[in-house]
């Protein structure tokens, strides 16, 4: 037994995850809740449950005072925080080891030095590890511009320091396209942050988002877990993942998961986390950054690496070693997740709240369903948006398809709009089936509809 | 006879905003000229936001709820008065 009671800080599918994993290694577990979620599944499932305070996060699942409190109160040995919340917020880390909690997670420091974006980037750099090239700071002047385009090579991308969801953003293909990009990318992002401010960046064409699961145990001991591709996103939020990449094959798997693993090692990265990669249509690769937490799309490693990465987070944090080494690691068959929101796909993705009215959940064979949905539950407007993670596995990639499409004519949900009709399009694309696909892909998708 | 008015109402379940972030000034006051499409407060449900634009120019009259205050579905917000 690894921990004998486990709080959970969180809430929603990843909670209900991390519940599963704990109830079959017989660790209890501790539940907080907000206000508004005295009815959520996470809550039902756990052994404890503890309320944490009014429904807004900041109130309650971000009140690292209130889930320490918690804690104690109900003698819990460690805390797992999920994705999103605090599970990447380094005073959260500290706080947990000052009150000899264990963090199921990366070591504050570790959170702390993959957190400083640009720190991270320079760091790597001196490792010699391809980032995307670029300015290293902002750009001072025209001059300067040229001069850093000139060294990466055309195409560039100028993007805003001051904020992202893609204002201030110009692309220039030559040294004439930038001159005039300058003033209008600066002048954007001056209208929507309030400062001018652009950094450059070498334009990769049909980049490829693809990223590294790892494991680490407390004794520097590392593996990695194949890869999984995400480049379907909509301004930054991806939408559907799959394991393996139609686009990776062996040698370039085994390069970004060795590129990986040294990062990890060189930091001292212990638990799970993800390394993140840019890959361009010849393969080459530019490192991201690194994700120091469980991520929503694990499932589909577990699927087609059959380990439970829950589990594996557990027993690290418990001191345990890594119980088997990367030749024991293999990539069985294909697996795809959708992110199924509670937005409307027909009406902008507009947020949609509210009561289920009535619901049939997908089942059959190769299909796992992470939610805390179920009949009649009420979805509130204070926390994000995903409601079910639907994933499949098939013995192909093209079977997996199948599969999916399967599960999603199984989905039905009355009373608020959900993104399975999106979904379901996505599904009968001829790009994605072929695989041919790119962090563009949603963008042309969704003109063209 | 009455000047035309009517009325911004919540597209969603969520937050009212009438700042663009914290600690910025109000997008609107009452009594300020809008334009058409000037973005007069932002919605927030589910962590997304969504801005709601003026649909045809005139002068804000009221404000009917509070920074952060939570809205429903077709509430009135902002009641504009047509020029």
């Amino acid at each position: 037994m690894a921990f004998r009671k486990l709080l959970i800080a969180n809430r929603g599918e990843i909670a209900v995850r991390i519940i599963r994993s704990c109830k079959e290694m017989d660790v209890r577990t501790v539940a907080v809740f907000s206000d508004v979620d005295k009815e959520a599944l996470h809550v039902k499932y756990a052994d404890e449950a503890v309320n944490i305070g009014p429904a807004l996060s900041r109130k309650s699942y971000l009140n690292i005072d209130n889930i320490i409190q918690a804690a104690k109160k109900t003698k819990a040995d460690a805390i797992h925080p999920g994705y999103g919340f605090l599970s990447e917020n380094e005073s959260f880390a500290r706080a947990c080891a000052i009150n000899n909690l264990v963090f199921i997670g990366p070591s504050a420091e570790c959170i702390a030095a993959v957190g400083n974006k640009s720190a991270a980037r320079k760091t790597l750099m001196e490792m010699g590890v391809p980032v995307i090239p670029g300015s290293d700071n902002i750009i001072s002047s025209q001059e300067e511009a040229f001069e850093i385009a000139d060294k990466v090579g055309y195409p560039v991308i100028l993007k805003a320091s001051g904020g992202g969801g893609g204002r201030g953003i110009r692309i220039a293909v030559d040294k004439e396209q930038l001159a005039e990009a300058l003033p209008l990318a600066s002048g954007e992002a001056r209208a929507a942050f309030g400062n001018p401010d652009l950094y450059l960046e070498k334009y990769l064409e049909k980049p490829r988002h693809i990223e590294i699961q790892i494991l680490g145990d407390n004794f520097g001991n590392y593996v990695f877990l194949g890869e999984r591709e995400c480049s379907i996103q909509m301004r930054y939020q991806k939408l559907i993942e799959e394991s393996p990449s139609p686009f990776v094959d062996e040698p370039l798997r085994k390069k970004l998961g060795e590129t990986a693993v040294q990062v990890a090692r060189s930091i001292g990265y212990a638990n799970a986390g993800t390394m993140e990669f840019l890959v361009d249509q010849n393969k080459n690769f530019y490192f991201m950054e690194v994700n120091a937490r469980i991520q929503v799309e694990h499932p589909v490693t577990e699927f087609v690496t059959g380990f439970d990465i829950v589990q594996q987070q557990i027993l690290i944090a418990a001191d345990e070693r890594l119980s088997f080494k990367q030749d024991e690691v293999r990539l069985n068959g294909w697996s795809i997740e959708c992110r199924i929101n509670a937005s409307d796909s027909e009406d902008n993705f507009m947020p949609s709240p509210g009561e289920i009215k009535s619901l049939i959940l997908p089942g059959g064979p190769g299909v796992r369903v992470d939610t805390h949905i179920y009949n009649h539950y009420v979805i509130s407007p204070f926390y994000d948006s995903l409601i079910c993670k639907l994933v499949v596995w098939g013995s192909t990639r093209d079977q997996a398809i199948r599969r999916m499409r399967r599960a999603l004519s199984e989905f039905q949900l009355e009373g608020i709009k959900i993104t399975v009709p999106f979904h379901k399009k996505v599904f009968q694309d001829n790009d994605f089936i072929k695989g041919e696909i790119d962090t563009h892909f949603l963008e042309k998708f969704l003109h063209i509809d | 006879m009455n000047p035309k008015t009517y009325n911004v109402t919540s597209p969603v379940m969520g937050t009212f905003y009438i700042t663009s972030a914290p600690g910025e000034p109000p997008l609107v006051e009452v009594g300020q000229r809008v334009n058409t499409s000037d973005v007069v407060c932002l919605i927030e449900s589910m962590k997304i936001f969504t801005e709601l634009r003026v649909d045809q120019g005139g002068v804000v009259k009221n404000i009917f709820v509070e920074n952060e205050e939570p809205v429903m579905k077709n509430q009135e917000l902002i009641e504009i008065e047509l020029v």
